[in-house]
């Protein structure tokens, strides 16, 4: 695991280390078994089609849980989520498998933050980000805000 | 204009489900999304951690869009408020011309943490229903507000899910 981020290593346009995802159709399913989304819309390509969306479709909970870990893994074990938000503004296509374990060649989703504030208050030590994922065109799909506490160096 | 079928769901309740916190359920859903953070699955780790315990990650609380709520709580212990209320209001959205659903988004605020074991609590309801009208045509977005609970009654977060109606 990284290093411990405190609230004093970070300053407003601070970069957050991306974090890569690739959404394959083996990623979907087993997303939709932990998370009892089984709409069909993104295990069914008849049904994706019939819907008016090409093929099955990445869930947007699922882009939202990627940009969860960019926050938890860049706030470290002494951080806290505190709030998060984000919106499915744009669809996302699940890479199909090649093997079994391994996916086609295809994009990959880039996970990424920025700091846009940072404030004490009620005595939490808060840094308000700008977060978004970005397809493998570099096209913001899903945009949205968290804000994390980090500890303080005092 | 919506008609008054759909409307008079704003503010009503649409269910109330508790389910325990599996620690089996927070590795299945770390894994998918391929999490490495060992808090989520590491006993040993977790136990000299601040949190004492496993945790799940923020957001594990099933896909609150689903109405009723929380679908990692799919064998919910406890229905309160049985859920009729969703089937009354599907409906009448269908009727209305609104048979698809696609999640728009979600909100969160979050109070403490979820551990394995814990046993959850969440009380759904209508925040608002309105039409708007968009490049796929008119739309009918819900905003559905969850409050999840621990045993203790405390709450632990809350969580705004907007659906969007085509």
């Amino acid at each position: 695991m990284a290093k411990q981020i405190y609230w004093e290593d970070v300053d407003v346009n601070y970069e957050l280390p991306p974090l890569p995802k690739i959404a394959t159709t083996r990623m979907l399913v087993k997303w939709a078994g932990a998370s009892g989304d089984f709409n069909p819309l993104h295990y069914d390509a008849a049904f994706a089609a019939a819907v008016g969306v090409g093929n099955p479709i990445v869930h947007g909970a699922l882009k939202r849980q990627w940009l969860v870990q960019l926050m938890t893994d860049w706030m470290g074990e002494q951080g806290t989520l505190k709030k998060f938000a984000c919106s499915y503004r744009a669809m996302d296509w699940p890479r199909k498998m090649a093997t079994p374990m391994t996916p086609e060649e295809g994009e990959t989703w880039q996970c990424k933050g920025k700091v846009a504030k940072k404030y004490v208050e009620d005595g939490q030590h808060c840094v308000d980000c700008e977060i978004w994922i970005e397809n493998g065109k570099g096209e913001v799909t899903t945009p949205g805000t968290a804000t994390v506490v980090l500890p303080s160096k005092g | 204009m919506l008609p008054e079928e759909i409307t008079k769901f704003i503010g009503k309740s649409i269910g109330v489900v508790a389910c325990e916190v599996e620690k089996g359920s927070i590795k299945r859903f770390a894994d998918a999304v391929e999490e490495t953070n060992p808090l989520y699955w590491d006993e040993k780790y977790a136990a000299k951690s601040r949190y004492g315990s496993i945790i799940a990650p923020p957001g594990f609380f099933g896909w609150p869009v689903k109405l009723p709520p929380c679908a990692t709580f799919q064998r919910p212990t406890d229905i309160a408020d049985p859920p009729e209320a969703t089937d009354e209001m599907r409906t009448a959205l269908a009727k209305a011309g609104y048979a698809n659903v696609l999640d728009g988004g979600i909100e969160y605020e979050f109070f403490q943490p979820v551990r394995a074991g814990d046993m959850l609590t969440a009380k759904s309801s209508i925040k608002d229903i309105r039409e708007r009208e968009g490049k796929m045509g008119k739309m009918a977005f819900l905003i559905i507000e969850t409050i999840y609970y621990n045993k203790k009654n405390e709450q632990v977060a809350i969580a705004r899910a907007t659906a969007i109606y085509l």
